[in-house]
């Protein structure tokens, strides 16, 4: 372990800010990160024992006891239930012999579930030691079962159980045939970077994580700022659930991605750019090294880009399973390797980001508009779209329709003609920007997919009337109870609490003021939490509860007071303990039912 | 020219690059807070300090004073929800104030007075938390940790060690001891130490010091949180 250990930390040069990617390997290679390997790393990098622990602690992928030699995951988002999971997972579990969340005896294997990993299209999905492998069947789990017991390494697994596609359905403006490598940083470079820098204010586009802040500007305030060292830092931390254009986006689109990386380190003078990958999509590492490596043989990274004077180049860092370091100022932290706090602000990244020097972190899909719009001018891209969102948008379709993939539309396009466009119908309601998003019902189909009306930053995921309003509202609470970072307050007891209410309720434990209760908690988490997670947290509940009120207060026991669990099943321990099972060791739920 | 914010209609000066908190602090007026010192960099996470700036909810530990805000501080609104916030702390650990070393003394309990709390109205989590004893001088009850990280900011700041973190995830947080074994006897800790008498609740003890002051005559049997914290950390600020 020792030499293994050694060659990690010489290979990443004793950088504590790749603390992640040091524990990562050695994850990967013992399933775990063992007391010895923690007092490695921690001589090597030089840092406190507890920095290490308290991110191993943090981070969904990184464990303190071990996992399996087959550690698989199953994802847990609601499209992976709709389309079967939970007998699938019940099936998994039986046929491997082992419990979920739990290791087998012989340590062969371990089974558990983890959040979306954007593989919405074609679910059931999961990960074996990180990889992600794509509709799941019974057939499909009977082989690996055989494969598990049998030991075959993972290199032989069958390909096709590891196949992810595109689905990319519609194009427009953005995904149509990749731009030539190279042509939109000339084009900038010959009319000039500020006058680039124009034309992208010109185009109107705004940050497609979601949030939707100006592009040019921040850029703009980037560069204004007094610093040496800047850095760009490309978001791929796809994690809101039903979200997968940023996978489509960097395994047939990267050069396009790098080039507005590329584009935006010459404007804002930055030297060095990040890619934050998600940890799910280890998968894409390999084939975005060597795009990156192409670059560099054609000048398009590294000294002297395009003869121009530009220095730059991009390294590609993982996450290791936590929703919030999608937050932007999270993301730095973690790519600092640290736990994926957000920070406080002010100041923003634009100012202080990551080494506290000014940072530009933008989405994937931005980056990629970027460059295109440096090649083209800003007016074709400001000519789509509405007034207040121009472009076009490009959504990750799911759920219940003949054709889930990826759809580039322009903004300003209403729902339901996305729903005629993917085929779906008989709708329940849309799930529009992901949980932290908006629930419609079928009553709002002509609202519109804008920052103005619907924003999102590329989950759109569809259900029809078979499904049940509580099952979804419930993934997404569980959901955000599960990913957050609990470094406040309210986010971190609230989301807890909101899981035990609403499930409170949906269990049928529920009295007369229990969905008074339910929305003033909502009030409170949405209020007062740190960040973006907790103020969306309860938003599953919120517009759930708008829009069908009258099925909550169903739900609702007809007397003023229940107890808000059951009787009966907590007197469990109490009738083991004394060997009891009559009459009177059991307890009714309300007095004087039987 | 002095720049001013205003407070509750009240009128209060500030200097370029004071929080809102340090502004308040300086001028006698008292914003509600557990995780804030003013010897440490603001860490905003318990976001009692909330306030409402120009109508927008701020932590005021961490938010920039910037001249001409207009900030509540002081409504039923907001007590209420910092009531409830206090609540969750009270829920999500084990507290239980009258059989507890630290009551009286205790700045969590305080807050609760402060507050007019009366029950913990939401569900308990019954957290299955341990008690490190294993030190000779100091106690760590983990059922009664609030994550204010006091004790590992004053670790790094006054004591020029690193003894206390912050480890786990969303309702799974806990703080960590930095020694091989996870436990308070194995670590730098010394019973001098400022990080050993920093704790705002009964977390950290010193231990056979418990009662020496009588249930009755301790802090806030006598004061409120309030007139406490304005005493004592204009001191700090050194006014």
């Amino acid at each position: 372990m020792k030499d293994f250990i050694q060659k990690q930390l010489e290979g990443n040069e004793y950088q504590s800010e790749r603390l992640l990617t040091i524990l990562r390997a050695i994850q990967a290679e013992f399933q775990y990160i063992s007391e010895e390997a923690i007092t490695l790393v921690a001589e090597g990098l030089k840092i406190e024992r507890t920095q290490i622990v308290s991110v191993i602690e943090f981070y969904s992928f990184l464990h303190l006891t071990a996992r399996g030699y087959y550690d698989i995951l199953i994802s847990d988002s609601i499209t992976d239930y709709m389309l079967g999971k939970q007998p699938l997972m019940a099936y998994l579990s039986e046929q491997l012999g082992v419990e979920i969340g739990a290791v087998r005896a012989d340590g062969l294997v371990s089974l558990d579930n983890t959040s979306c990993t954007g593989m919405c299209d074609q679910g059931p999905a999961g990960l074996v030691n990180g990889y992600a492998i794509t509709q799941l069947t019974r057939a499909r789990v009977d082989a690996i079962v055989g494969l598990v017991n049998d030991k075959t390494p993972l290199s032989q697994w069958p390909t096709e159980f590891f196949t992810v596609l595109d689905n990319v359905q519609k194009t427009n403006f953005l995904v149509t045939a990749d731009i030539e490598q190279g042509s939109a940083l000339k084009r900038a470079f010959q009319r000039g970077l500020t006058e680039t820098l124009v034309e992208l204010d010109l185009s109107g586009l705004r940050g497609r994580g979601g949030a939707g802040f100006t592009t040019a500007m921040k850029w703009k305030f980037c560069a204004e700022e007094q610093s040496e060292t800047r850095y760009v830092v490309c978001n791929a931390d796809e994690g809101e659930p039903g979200t997968f254009k940023d996978r489509v986006l960097l395994k047939s689109h990267a050069h396009q991605v790098f080039e507005g990386m590329t584009l935006c380190a010459a404007i804002i003078g930055a030297q060095k750019g990040f890619i934050y990958l998600r940890g799910e999509y280890l998968y894409l590492q390999e084939a975005l090294e060597s795009a990156l490596e192409e670059r560099r043989a054609n000048g398009l990274l590294g000294q002297n880009i395009l003869q121009q004077g530009l220095n730059f180049d991009i390294e590609i860092r993982l996450g290791a399973g936590a929703y919030i370091c999608g937050e932007e100022s999270a993301l730095i932290e973690s790519l600092e390797g640290k736990r994926g706090i957000p920070r406080n602000r002010p100041p923003y990244p634009v100012v202080s980001g990551y080494l506290n020097q000014p940072t530009v972190v933008n989405n994937v899909e931005t980056f990629l508009a970027a460059a295109k719009i440096a090649l083209t001018g800003g007016a074709e891209f400001a000519a789509l779209g509405t007034e207040e969102s121009s472009g076009t948008k490009i959504l990750s379709i799911c759920g219940d329709c003949t054709h889930p993939g990826i759809y580039e539309l322009p903004f300003g396009v209403t729902v339901r003609e996305v729903l005629e466009l993917c085929g779906a119908d008989e709708i329940l309601g849309v799930q529009v920007g992901g949980p932290s998003g908006t629930f419609i019902s079928n009553q709002e189909l002509d609202r519109k997919i804008a920052f103005e009306d619907l924003s999102t930053g590329g989950s759109f995921i569809i259900f029809n009337q078979t499904r049940n309003i509580f099952e979804i509202a419930k993934n997404f609470t569980h959901f955000f109870a599960h990913e957050s970072c609990g470094f406040c307050t309210p986010c971190r007891v609230g989301t807890a609490l909101l899981k035990k209410q609403f499930d409170k309720i949906v269990d049928g434990h529920g009295s007369s003021g229990d969905v008074k209760a339910l929305e003033e908690l909502c009030d409170l988490v949405t209020q007062y939490s740190h960040c973006g997670l907790g103020q969306t947290a309860a938003n599953p509940i919120i517009h759930t509860l708008k829009r069908f009120p009258e099925l909550y207060q169903a739900q609702l026991k007809n007397i003023s007071y229940e107890p808000g669990f059951d009787l009966d099943a907590s007197l469990e321990v109490a009738r083991k303990l004394s060997g009891r099972d009559d009459v009177h060791a059991h307890l009714a739920q309300v007095e004087g039912e039987a | 020219m002095t720049q001013t914010i205003m407070i509750d209609g009240r009128t209060v000066a500030f200097e370029e690059g004071q929080t809102i908190m340090e502004a308040a602090i300086a001028a006698d007026v008292y914003i509600l807070h557990l995780c804030h010192n003013p010897n440490y960099e603001p860490h905003g996470s318990c976001k009692l300090c909330t306030v409402k700036v120009n109508g927008r909810n701020c932590t005021a530990c961490t938010f920039p004073a910037q001249a001409g805000q207009v900030i509540e501080n002081q409504t039923e609104t907001l007590n209420q929800d910092r009531k409830r916030i206090t609540q969750m702390l009270f829920v999500e650990g084990n507290h239980f104030c009258p059989s507890c070393e630290k009551t009286g003394n205790c700045q969590l309990q305080g807050v609760g007075y402060y507050l007019k709390m009366q029950d913990n109205h939401f569900p308990h989590f019954f957290a299955n938390r341990e008690v490190d004893a294993s030190h000779p001088d100091v106690l760590i009850d983990h059922n009664r940790c609030i994550f204010c990280s006091l004790c590992v900011r004053s670790s790094q700041v006054d004591d020029g060690k690193d003894v206390f973190a912050i480890g786990g995830r969303g309702l799974n947080k806990r703080l960590i001891i930095n020694s091989k074994t996870g436990k308070l006897k194995d670590s730098d800790l010394e019973v001098n130490d400022c990080a050993a008498h920093i704790c705002p609740t009964g977390a950290i003890l010193i231990k056979r010091t418990a009662y020496s002051i009588p249930i009755g005559e301790r802090i806030y049997d006598k004061q409120q949180v309030d007139e406490v914290a304005l005493t004592r950390e204009n001191k700090q600020h050194g006014k």
